[in-house]
């Protein structure tokens, strides 16, 4: 394989990568409060269309992101309300959340743009554009013609949107902001035992709330890339799959930020692989396609079997916290 | 004192939860510039008032009852299996496996082994994440949401790769032997004077269901392993004192459960559809959460609710067909449908619980 090719692959899985991984340090914010979130798949498809059809019809991208966390964090707030304040079961809600935003976001763009569920395609400002870091080469003959170094500036590093190097730079920001601060601490303390959270005087559903919407804020942002940037325009049920896939990384990286992005690159390149190559050859032996798309969800069951390092969830995930029992 | 009656809890909070989401579907019908009563009546209409619109509503009603009670099995040992999908999926292809290459003399057979085969496939599939749940404590949710993605892979690997024939451009397989398939509604109902059900899908499955609503009863009610299966679900630490084995308990209710998911197939693969195409669960294993959480995870309250779930999914189709409401209104009725019933329990249960509470001291105080 050449040079030129690998660095291509890599490239997409940047791409590919970044919406996993910020719906994974949503996942990771609403998690390490021990608020399961298994809708990050609907949050995201809601943010997407809001993102979509508000920056088609204002012609600003950015107002359309502004939209389409709006529309995810509704959803959080749902969530919350019935796992935070009915204390009821997380799972089902969330459950809830996917099919809500799965039949809500076709009704909505058949009503908005009566294109059978999609939006119409955005140009010019409406979507994020690739930003080329300064020096780095745009047209592929030069940049085939260039050494490695330049290949990897140019093709890897640079030309990426906006949202890629936010995702990026979210990851050492999570690390920082969850172990490093007091509000961090509290969050996670929040997810391992809300009973001595409450001792302390700091309010255990506060807390729970302000995980759950920057869990939301995350993930609109992760729809908002997927319809505006990733693709220039909202099409049904266009997360396929990739809210469960971050859930799947979140897992693999043991609820961990840095973890995190190495489960999301590595994730990505199995998507990006999967697109790039229909079939795969591996020492004489053909891997079919239907392998890479599935190794994400089979190395994730490897991992849950906890026989390859056991992966244990904040001990109160999942459990609504009810003050004085 | 018991809060509330136990009819009021079977029927009034299911009631209510229906209410609230038929109510917020009106609304969103009436956002998107429709009239709610208008659709109701076309769903009616289309769904209920021919024998061709009962056809489909009780096809769909069958795979819903097989998936909700694969659900509600699951939930009576504390289990949440969200794999009912890929269970039903893997089944489809044993189901697939039977028809095409064991030569069926006649129906009947063939369906006793598609069923077999069926109830294996899917309990195989939830064999693992039900081992992992027992033993290695993996979370069974998101090893069984994991498991739907793989079935789906391995689904699509078997239909391109394998039993795809040569030459063919769709991923499906050839089409059954005669043999194997099943008489529909119409082949059994019609006479020459009156045709009844033309063209509808329902077939022979349907008893097959209502016998897994009998079975499932028994089980439940009526046998050592369902007393088991209950008492694990109300209390593991009570159970396991009990001498309750939780491993056992696991994966035998997981076993049950992924069969009668897979049991779904039968009516999608070989009673419809009479070859294996890609997308033929068309989302049912999910319908099934709906389904058990609406009828309180007894056999009756499943079988009508996927009554109810068949209406919805047959009056969709109509409206989709004839006004600009898409079939995803279905979706947005299911949703809210697991919300209410499901997530937010609560909030619909303690405006009742008070009001019970209320009228049962009022009877006391007046004495």
């Amino acid at each position: 394989m050449e040079f030129l090719t690998i660095l291509q692959v890599l490239d997409s899985t940047m791409r590919l990568a970044t919406p996993l991984l910020l719906a994974c340090l949503a996942g990771l914010y609403s998690e390490r409060a021990g608020i399961f979130d298994i809708g990050l798949e609907g949050k995201m498809l809601a943010a997407a269309l809001l993102s979509a059809a508000v920056a088609f019809s204002v012609g600003n991208v950015w107002i359309g992101m502004l939209a389409g966390i709006g529309a995810s964090l509704v959803l959080s707030l749902i969530h919350g309300v019935a796992s935070i304040s009915f204390r009821g079961n997380q799972l089902i809600s969330g459950v809830a959340i996917n099919f809500l935003a799965s039949g809500l976001t076709v009704l909505i763009a058949q009503d908005w743009f009566a294109q059978g569920g999609r939006t119409p395609s955005l140009v010019g400002a409406a979507r994020f554009e690739p930003i080329t870091l300064p020096g780095a080469l745009t047209s592929v003959r030069e940049i085939s013609q260039a050494g490695p170094v330049m290949q990897i500036y140019s093709e890897l590093l640079s030309g990426h949107t906006v949202i890629v190097y936010l995702a990026l730079l979210l990851v050492p920001l999570t690390w920082w902001g969850l172990f490093r601060t007091r509000f961090g601490l509290r969050l996670r303390a929040v997810g391992e035992n809300p009973a001595a959270v409450d001792t302390a005087g700091v309010s255990v559903k506060g807390m729970r709330f302000a995980a759950v919407m920057i869990c939301g804020v995350l993930c609109g942002i992760a729809g908002a890339y997927l319809a505006t940037a990733l693709q220039a325009q909202f099409v049904k049920e266009m997360t396929a799959g990739r809210g469960f896939i971050a859930l799947a990384a979140l897992i693999f990286a043991k609820w961990r930020p840095v973890q995190a992005l190495y489960a999301c690159l590595l994730f990505g390149l199995l998507q990006a692989i999967a697109v790039r190559f229909q079939s795969f050859e591996l020492g004489g032996i053909t891997i079919p396609v239907q392998f890479m798309e599935a190794l994400p969800y089979i190395l994730t069951v490897v991992i849950l079997a906890g026989f390859v390092g056991k992966a244990i969830p904040p001990r109160a995930g999942g459990e609504p916290y009810v003050k004085e029992r | 004192m018991e809060k509330m009656p136990k009819w009021a809890d079977a029927t009034l909070v299911p009631l209510i939860s229906l209410l609230l989401a038929a109510g917020l579907s009106a609304l969103v019908i009436l956002a998107i510039g429709e009239d709610p009563v208008a659709a109701f009546k076309l769903m009616v209409d289309g769904a209920l008032m021919r024998s061709s619109g009962w056809g489909y509503t009780l096809y769909y009603a069958t795979n819903f009852i097989f998936t909700g009670l694969a659900v509600s099995v699951a939930f009576h040992a504390r289990l949440f299996n969200i794999g009912g999908e890929g269970q039903a999926m893997f089944a489809g292809l044993g189901v697939a496996l039977c028809c095409l290459f064991i030569p069926w003399p006649h129906w009947t057979l063939a369906l006793a082994g598609s069923a077999l085969f069926a109830g294996l496939f899917g309990a195989a599939w939830a064999l693992i994440p039900a081992y992992l749940q027992a033993k290695r404590g993996s979370h069974i949710v998101i090893t069984t949401i994991m498991f739907n993605y793989i079935a789906f892979s391995v689904l699509g690997y078997m239909l391109v790769n394998v039993l795809r024939p040569k030459g063919a451009g769709e991923p499906a397989s050839v089409r059954f032997p005669e043999a194997t398939h099943l008489p529909t509604f119409q082949d059994m109902f019609s006479t020459a004077a009156t045709p009844l059900f033309r063209s509808a899908p329902a077939n022979v499955s349907f008893f097959l269901a209502l016998a897994a609503c009998v079975f499932v009863y028994l089980l439940i009610w009526r046998t050592r392993l369902g007393y088991e299966i209950r008492h694990f679900g109300f209390s593991e630490t009570a159970a396991n004192y009990a001498g309750t084995s939780a491993v056992r308990i696991t994966i035998i209710a997981m076993l049950i459960s992924g069969a009668l998911a897979g049991l779904m197939a039968v009516n999608t693969t070989q009673g419809e559809a009479e070859r294996l195409i890609l997308n033929s669960t068309e989302g049912a294993g999910f319908i099934g959460i709906a389904v058990a959480l609406m009828g309180r995870n007894h056999p009756f309250g499943v079988l009508l609710a996927a009554l109810l779930f068949g209406f919805l999914y047959q009056g969709g189709a109509e409206l989709a067909l004839w006004t600009n409401i898409p079939r995803e209104l279905i979706t947005v009725i299911q949703a809210l449908v697991i919300l209410f019933t499901g997530a937010l329990d609560h909030m619909v249960r303690a405006p009742l619980e008070r009001l019970f509470l209320a009228m049962a001291k009022r009877k006391t105080e007046g004495l």
